[in-house]
């Protein structure tokens, strides 16, 4: 059961925040709308727009892809923040049947695929942990987390994966 | 679990929430223009109701944004929340 979390592919993490000129510029570089409704993900190839606050998204791509270049270019002109976290967290992904049970033990939200649809994604906890919660399947989960938290998110799913006897 | 209506995400599980004390508390304009008297008035006197109280309470582990609440402190019930900025919804009588 414990082998339902891997590691996420390494990819470059950036949070995006801006006023509606930034955002409208950054866009532009980008290839595809930020997603403007409440914690709703959007992609293009392998990169994806988190929303994370109504001025605030997680852009994760491809590692050296020169996105953040293209951004700032892009924005120059317009305040904005465009801050690398690439290092700050991890990337781990829980699939399978059992993944939202498994997160669930943990986590306070409905992880329904009614009220938590694929595509949804939020800051939320897991246990004492704070996490980044996307759902990418029906039973898969992403999750950024701290990468000093890395230890403990892991030993917690490990035990909420097992099934009492 | 106690559910909380963030402006921006919903109802969300209180664990994601935290206090941040009385709403509507302006900074005043000139602060070396006070004397101690008036500034500890503002830095530290707070209404205190028992009853439906304006507070500003954060999204830390969602959003992440301050909003304001109108919380009756006898029930511990949410009346209503409402985006930083916004006046206090004028609810007399209500949550009690
Ligand atoms: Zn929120």
């Amino acid at each position: 059961m414990v082998d339902l979390v891997t590691h996420a592919s390494p990819m470059a993490r950036h949070v995006l925040r801006g006023r509606p000129a930034a955002l409208e510029a950054a866009q532009g570089a980008l290839g595809f709308a930020l997603p403007r409704q409440a914690c709703r993900a959007a992609s293009k190839g392998d990169v994806h727009a988190l929303w994370l606050g109504p001025d605030e998204w997680l852009i994760l791509s491809g590692v050296s892809d020169g996105l953040a270049e293209r951004l700032e270019d892009a924005m120059g002109a317009h305040p904005h923040a465009l801050v690398e976290v690439s290092d700050r967290q991890i990337g781990l992904v829980i699939s399978g049947a059992e993944a939202e049970a498994v997160l669930s033990v943990g986590c306070p939200l409905d992880l329904g695929l009614d009220a938590f649809p694929v595509g949804m994604c939020t800051r939320t906890v897991l246990a004492k942990a704070e996490i980044g919660l996307w759902r990418t399947g029906p039973n898969t989960f992403h999750l950024e987390v701290w990468r000093s938290f890395e230890a403990y998110v892991r030993q917690f799913l490990a035990a909420a994966a097992v099934v009492p006897a | 679990m106690l559910l909380i209506t963030c402006p921006h995400c919903g109802p969300r599980p209180e664990l994601e929430f935290t206090h941040g004390g009385e709403a509507h508390i302006a900074r005043p304009e000139n602060p070396a223009a006070m004397n101690a008297e008036d500034w500890t008035e503002y830095l530290y006197m707070r209404a205190n109701p028992k009853g439906l109280h304006a507070e500003r309470w954060r999204h830390l582990h969602g959003c992440a944004r301050f909003f304001n609440a109108l919380r009756d402190t006898t029930t511990d019930q949410f009346v209503a929340t409402y985006a930083t900025g916004q006046p206090r919804p004028d609810l007399k009588g209500a949550g009690q």
